[in-house]
């Protein structure tokens, strides 16, 4: 079994059809723990103490949130900069994370494939999301392939409802630990998990 | 002296006061050398107002330098006390012994007698603590290691003249200390071992006292909240301990200091402090231009040239023995040449001294008026020495200057925060600052709570901050920021007025308990007005809006939006309610926008701020791309 954090991060989650229909699948999910970090810190003062203990807690660590000009809410950075700390995450005695994996679950307006080199936004949600790879190699993790649903503005209701049972499989799959983690880094999405084969160890 | 003189008399006094010193002030001379000149001009010399009752006078203003100790004393703390210790003993005693040696050795040389010579050396090695602390304050220069010095020493010669007054009978021999019982005080007739315990009992009274019995005692005079009681008991205070240090014949002017040491801790020291000091004031005034009165012009014509040169050798003889302690004390040159010129002077104790000479036979007739002629004029040269040395020595050394003061602050720490009014709104603004390391000056009038903020370690007073002298007392000048946070709007106007007035550096951030203190406010310019339930009944809107359901962060959103969106609407009125008829249909105008804003889709907009996060208009710009597509 591996322990498995989604901290969420949406200001005006009232608004969101996507992220609410998600939710109400995530927040369910025995043996996922749910971080609704908004809810949390409406002032936007995050408890590091608590924070870190959390982490500490989890091996995978999922950041949840809207793609918000190829990035993410306000909060999410002010996680990042108040957690994330010298000598506890990264620097010589940072060794905290060593070896949790950390990835983004986001949902991004545009469709797929206009985020394509040849696309309307002429970068990969990859490659947009370089800051959080490389922080998670600082803090010396894995980062996993991103969970992304496209397109959301143009979604409906069922298909908002297929992709949330696809995340639940898939989060239900790294929390049963059932295959080998190591080619995690390697996915391009984190759906395709649901296609490696089953290992049981 | 009939009541018709008392008025005549009191009518030249303030008169020449109030014509001199504020032309002395504006030539830069000070107020110390303006009420001197008074004195020489009302005096016989000159116009002859007053004449030989300038004498009682004197003796009467005296007691404004009691008033003055206690005023220092009570600005004292006893740690800072402890910590000018070795300086007191050290600087003090030196000074008094080398500069009366040195008088005395020298008066033995010229041909004077042995005790004569000592007597001399003693009176002369004295320096005026009146004219050189009022001088030091005036200039600022108090808190410089120069001014912490010429204090240390003053206070030892203050001290020292109690011995002094012991030993001049043993040097007048038997027959004159008879002449001198006139002064009799309850110990003369004790024998030595009782002597001293009488002494040390005067002196644990009024320490017991002003530890013990003066705060209950000021607590029952506060309740009663009648202000002149106030003042009464302050001055029942000084002139008591005067009273029972004479009656022990200790210097009552050392007594006065130790009852103010005492209560330098107490809740009610700018109280007192404040109503204490136009006493002090007038009455050091009166006491200079006594002194100013005293001076006997016709005997310094018939010597001019020994006066002048008695007087210029002395200051001369006393200021190197001062230079030469300096240097020993490690005072920076031109602090070194600021201590030696403050106290190179010879002080009014000395008038006392010499009263008590003339009659043991000591000294002659001449001798004294002579000696007194010389004391008075080095006194009224002292303003000008100072003035000598801001003008021509300052300059030279103004960098090593600043670095003195700088170390001063860290002594006499003054608070940049004063909060007037320590209630429930104020105390908690109060622990908020404490907490992060700033503290507050804090001023109260319930002194039951005084009483229980004291007794917490929390440094507050009790007093009235509308009054003046009560914000000059709390280090208002000084200060950077008041706040104001009484419980009744017509105090907390009555303090911005004055503040504003007189203090128009500090920041004011004001209480105001509604709407309409807070117009007022704004009417008189106020910028940071704070109504006190505003920000709790917001707090309780949000935890309600997320016990409903409501996202957290929206809910602090909205609150912070309606805030804001009220401020504007308080201002957009205030500035309407010139007109009152304006106003009031304005009003009714706000509650209909109220109603407006309250109601369906106007609340839905404001609510709704944040379009970034989630744009409509973007999700139907796309589908309307879709709907194209298809």
């Amino acid at each position: 079994m591996a322990r498995v954090l989604i901290n969420f991060a949406h200001p005006a989650l009232e608004k969101s059809r996507v992220h609410s229909q998600l939710l109400r699948v995530v927040k369910n999910i025995p043996g996922v723990t749910f971080n609704d970090l908004y809810e949390q810190y409406p002032d936007l003062d995050v408890d590091v103490a608590r924070e870190q203990k959390l982490l500490e807690q989890h091996d995978i660590i999922f950041m949840q949130h809207p793609f918000y000009w190829y990035s993410a809410p306000a909060i999410v950075k002010q996680w990042l900069d108040l957690v994330l700390e010298h000598g506890w995450a990264y620097g010589h005695t940072g060794k905290a994370l060593q070896g949790k994996y950390f990835g983004n679950i986001i949902t991004a307006g545009g469709a797929a494939h206009s985020y394509e080199p040849d696309g309307h936004h002429g970068h990969t949600v990859h490659e947009f999301l370089l800051p959080f790879m490389q922080t998670a190699k600082l803090c010396n993790m894995h980062y996993t392939a991103p969970y992304v649903i496209y397109g959301v503005h143009r979604q409906d209701t069922s298909d908002i409802q297929e992709d949330a049972a696809r995340l639940k499989q898939v989060l239900e799959r790294l929390r049963d630990d059932k295959f080998d983690l190591t080619p995690l880094p390697g996915l391009k999405d984190l759906t395709q998990i649901l296609q490696l084969p089953a290992q049981t160890r | 002296m009939d009541q018709h003189s008392l008025l005549f008399q009191s009518m030249v006094y303030l008169a020449a006061a109030i014509v001199f010193v504020p032309l002395a002030k504006k030539m830069g001379l000070g107020a110390v050398l303006g009420y001197l000149i008074a004195g020489i001009i009302i005096g016989p010399s000159l116009l002859g107002f007053i004449g030989r009752e300038g004498e009682d006078i004197m003796h009467f203003a005296e007691f404004g330098v009691v008033m003055m100790l206690f005023l220092i004393g009570i600005e004292l703390e006893p740690a800072l006390l402890w910590r000018l210790r070795s300086s007191i003993l050290g600087l003090g005693g030196l000074q008094v012994i080398l500069s009366a040696a040195a008088i005395a050795g020298i008066a033995y040389l010229v041909g004077q007698p042995v005790n004569t010579s000592l007597a001399l050396g003693m009176i002369l090695s004295l320096s005026s603590t009146a004219i050189v602390l009022q001088t030091l304050n005036e200039k600022g220069w108090m808190g410089t290691s120069a001014g912490q010095s010429a204090f240390s020493v003053l206070l030892f010669q203050d001290i020292a003249v109690i011995p002094m007054l012991a030993i001049f009978p043993l040097l007048a021999g038997n027959a004159a200390a008879d002449a001198a019982s006139h002064n009799a005080s309850l110990r003369d007739n004790l024998p030595g071992w009782a002597q001293t315990l009488v002494v040390l009992g005067a002196v644990a009274i009024i320490i017991i006292a002003g530890r013990y019995l003066v705060r209950p005692l000021m607590r029952i005079i506060a309740r009663t909240r009648v202000r002149e009681l106030f003042t009464a008991t302050a001055l029942l205070m000084v002139v008591g301990i005067a009273v029972l240090m004479n009656l022990v014949g200790l210097s009552s002017a050392l007594g006065a200091f130790l009852g103010g040491v005492v209560l330098a801790n107490s809740e009610y020291r700018h109280e007192l402090e404040s109503d204490i000091e136009p006493f002090k004031g007038l009455l050091l005034g009166l006491f200079f231009i006594a002194v100013g009165a005293s001076i006997d012009f016709n005997l310094i014509m018939k010597q001019p040239w020994l006066i002048m040169g008695l007087v210029v050798g002395i200051m001369a003889l006393k200021g190197i023995v001062l230079l030469l302690l300096g240097k020993i004390f490690k005072l920076s040159t031109d602090q070194n040449l600021l201590f030696a010129f403050a106290l190179a002077d010879i002080g009014e104790f000395a008038f006392v001294l010499l009263s008590f000479t003339g009659q043991t036979g000591l000294m002659s007739k001449e001798m004294t008026a002579m000696i007194t002629a010389v004391v008075a004029i080095s006194m009224a040269l002292t303003p000008l020495i100072m003035l000598v040395y801001e003008k021509v020595i300052q300059p030279y050394y103004t960098r090593s200057e600043i670095k003195a003061e700088r170390e001063a602050d860290e002594i006499n720490e003054k608070n940049p925060v004063i909060i007037a009014g320590f209630g429930r709104f104020g105390s908690m603004t109060g622990r908020f600052l404490r907490a992060n390391g700033i503290h507050a000056t804090v001023l109260d009038l319930d002194s039951d709570r005084v009483d229980a903020l004291h007794n917490l370690g929390i440094k507050v007073y009790y007093g009235d901050a509308s009054r003046y002298d009560l914000l000059v007392a709390a280090g208002a000048k000084d200060a950077k920021m008041l706040i104001i946070a009484t419980d009744h709007a017509e105090q907390t106007l009555e303090i911005v007025r004055m503040a504003q007035r007189y203090f128009p550096h500090l920041q004011l951030l004001v209480r105001a308990e509604n709407n309409e203190d807070t117009f007022e406010l704004m009417d008189l310019g106020v910028l940071h007005i704070y109504r006190e339930t505003v920000d709790t009944s917001l707090r309780l809107g949000v935890d309600a809006l997320r016990m409903l359901g409501g996202r957290a962060y929206r809910s602090e959103r909205a609150a912070r939006t309606f805030f804001r969106q009220d401020e504007r609407t308080l201002k957009g009125l205030s500035a309407l309610r010139d007109d009152k008829k304006q106003y009031i249909s304005s009003m009714k105008e706000r509650i209909d926008e109220m109603e407006k804003l309250i109601s369906s889709d106007r609340v839905k907009t404001w609510l709704d701020e944040g379009q970034g996060w989630d744009p409509e208009s973007l999700r139907d710009e796309i589908r309307g791309e879709k709907i194209d597509e298809e």
